[in-house]
């Protein structure tokens, strides 16, 4: 077990050196001069040479991209110059009010989906199934930002019950900040709880006509020790792998929710950064969202592997 | 594959009851009854047709033209002044636009889909059929690619390649190459070591014969799913990135695009971004029910 642990954590290693290097190519492709846009279209001739000299613009590609991996890995993102900072107190600044609205749209998610789902399973083919799967049907094929604009419409615009621009402030009470938290986590929280839901019945319906589960019956247990102690804690791994999908892919819907309800988190950051032509900025947020993701997903493969030991990773499964 | 059908051919059938038998049996498995059976596949083929045939015949139904102006009818509510769906800021009918947008969006979808199926495929095969070193160079290629949120990945192409219905093809497409290659190269992996492989192999056939004939032909089915949902997935995108402002340029009509206008004038015209949206997640239902009807068909066991 430990063995393919360690295997599967040095598989990291060569999707991290291709994470930077894709980086590295993708913020060098972005048209424009660094230098320009940080002196402004004013700026001197002279000027601009000597910042692009300053920048380390001037030197080989294949040197700049060396600095640039060592930097990386001294924990150096590089100078935001519409900040006027370094990038990474930057993003560490940002990082807590997006996992905030993440986190809690991810547990509301699983809070909702997987009762839900399990419930679906249990009374398959009744009207409980079948207006839960339509909904779930629904919830998975909406796009995150009309979501975001309807509940803005209904709850802020229509009925005045819930503030619409950022995240408040704690000096007025913890109310004035969870009455900005509720729309962007209902946001983010829909669309996962749908996928949750589907997951969970299909991964449930399996379980549950298992001859374990009716050697368990037979035996006269109580029905809900049945249901959540045995048959859900086998249709368990398909649920986690969504989990996993669906935690590393809550910056994607982050990016979009944060930038309907101006929440001051990593999504608002990338945004601004890309229509300034922050370079570094961008840079910087790309690289740290897929570091995150590639560690969030090895994660979720120890935690698979713990769960569930028929896994074998040669060469990787999933 | 799922046309297969009995080997016997009727008329080797003396018997009319027998024939009757015959025939039942190939239409019950036919790819086509097996997926018009579906109840919510044909839904989803019913609003999948309906959006197509929006696009195809847009100069021909909507009402006005999508890009002309009345500013003397501005924000119209829908149903007012032979608006059905209202105006939107320019005076523009949001109708037109949206049958339009129908057009540029689907376009932009499937476009960007066969880009990245294309690229995908052919690296999931070469990746699945040649194994070793190269299957690990492509594939952690793939995985570092999968590590930039899909949206993010298309954001920076988009502001590397400019605004503009064929960048947002590029982008889109080259987003979703990682996806198709691994559906394929898992595929591969199940397929190579058939029967059928072994037996080319051992009358000499050559690698190229190998993977295109037989190894393409029999992977397919899961990226043909694969493939639908996928589209819409690529609709959502396209929205997305329009409505980050990095999509199609106006004044083109394209869902998204509207949807973002609709953002802005959410308090005094509700209706252009609540109505865009709609016709978005009506057509992604669509596909998705479709693409889980395409899965039934294919591997019947998976049936949820």
């Amino acid at each position: 077990m430990a063995k393919t642990i360690i295997r599967r954590a040095l598989q990291t290693i060569p999707v991290l050196l291709v994470v930077v290097t894709f980086t590295f190519v993708l913020t060098r492709m972005i048209p424009g001069d660094p230098a320009v846009i940080m002196l402004g279209p004013q700026a001197s001739p002279d000027a601009i040479e000597t910042m692009r000299e300053k920048m380390g613009l001037n030197e080989p590609m294949l040197q700049q991209y060396v600095n640039y991996v060592l930097g990386v890995l001294q924990g150096d993102f590089g100078y935001s110059y519409s900040y006027n900072g370094a990038v990474m107190p930057i993003i560490l600044s940002r990082l807590p009010s997006t996992l905030m609205i993440t986190i809690t749209g991810l547990v509301l998610a699983i809070l909702v989906g997987i009762p839900i789902g399990v419930e679906s399973a249990v009374k398959q083919n009744t009207a409980f199934d079948y207006i839960f799967m339509v909904l779930a049907l629904v919830g998975v094929s909406m796009p995150i930002f009309w979501l975001g604009l309807m509940l803005v419409l209904t709850f802020s615009v229509n009925l005045g019950w819930l503030p619409v621009m950022g995240m408040g402030n704690i000096a007025k009470g913890a109310w004035d900040v969870i009455s900005h938290m509720i729309l962007p986590c209902l946001c983010l929280a829909t669309i996962p709880a749908a996928t949750f839901a589907r997951i969970t019945r299909s991964s449930m319906l399996e379980s549950i006509n298992a001859d374990y589960v009716k050697a368990l019956r037979s035996r006269g247990i109580k029905e809900s020790v049945v249901i959540w102690k045995h048959a859900f804690k086998n249709a368990l791994p398909p649920i986690v792998t969504v989990l996993g999908i669906q935690l590393a892919g809550a910056f994607a819907g982050a990016i979009l929710t944060e930038t309907i309800f101006s929440w001051p988190g990593l999504g608002t950051l990338i945004v601004n950064a890309v229509n300034g032509r922050d370079y570094a900025l961008i840079q910087g947020v790309v690289l740290f969202s897929a570091v995150v993701f590639v560690f969030v997903n090895l994660i979720v493969d120890i935690v698979y592997m713990l769960i569930n030991p028929k896994v074998s990773y040669e060469g990787g499964a999933r | 594959m799922a046309e297969q059908t009995t080997a016997t051919t009727p008329e080797a059938l003396s018997d009319a009851a027998n024939l009757e038998m015959l025939k039942r049996e190939r239409r019950a498995n036919n790819a086509w009854h097996k997926l018009t059976r579906n109840k919510m596949a044909v839904v989803g083929l019913i609003i999948v047709a309906f959006m197509v045939f929006l696009a195809i015949f847009a100069p021909l139904i909507s009402p006005y033209d999508p890009n002309s102006t009345d500013m003397s009818n501005m924000f119209a509510a829908p149903g007012q002044a032979g608006h059905l769906f209202g105006t939107d800021s320019y005076g523009r009918d949001l109708l037109s636009r949206i049958i339009y947008g129908a057009r540029i969006s689907i376009f932009i979808a499937i476009g960007g889909t066969i880009v990245g199926a294309i690229v995908g495929v052919l690296l999931g095969l070469v990746a699945g059929f040649f194994g070793g070193a190269i299957d690990s160079i492509i594939m952690r290629i793939m995985d570092g690619m999968m590590a930039f949120p899909f949206i993010l990945l298309a954001l920076i192409l988009m502001t590397i390649l400019g605004q503009g219905t064929q960048n947002v093809i590029i982008a889109i497409g080259v987003a979703n190459v990682p996806n198709f290659a691994r559906v394929v190269r898992g595929q591969v992996h199940v397929v190579k070591n058939e029967e059928y492989c072994n037996a080319e192999r051992v009358i000499g056939a050559s690698p190229a014969r190998i993977l295109f004939k037989h190894i393409f032909a029999n992977a397919m089915s899961p990226v043909i799913v694969y493939f639908t949902l996928n589209i819409a997935s690529a609709i959502i995108s396209e929205a997305a990135l329009s409505f980050l402002g990095l999509g199609v340029q106006p004044p083109t009509a394209s869902w998204g695009a509207i949807l973002s206008e609709g953002k802005s004038t959410l308090q005094t015209a509700p209706h252009i971004a609540t109505i865009s949206g709609i016709f978005i997640l009506l057509t992604v239902l669509g596909f998705n029910l479709l693409g889980d009807g395409i899965r039934d068909v294919f591997d019947p066991k998976q049936k949820r």
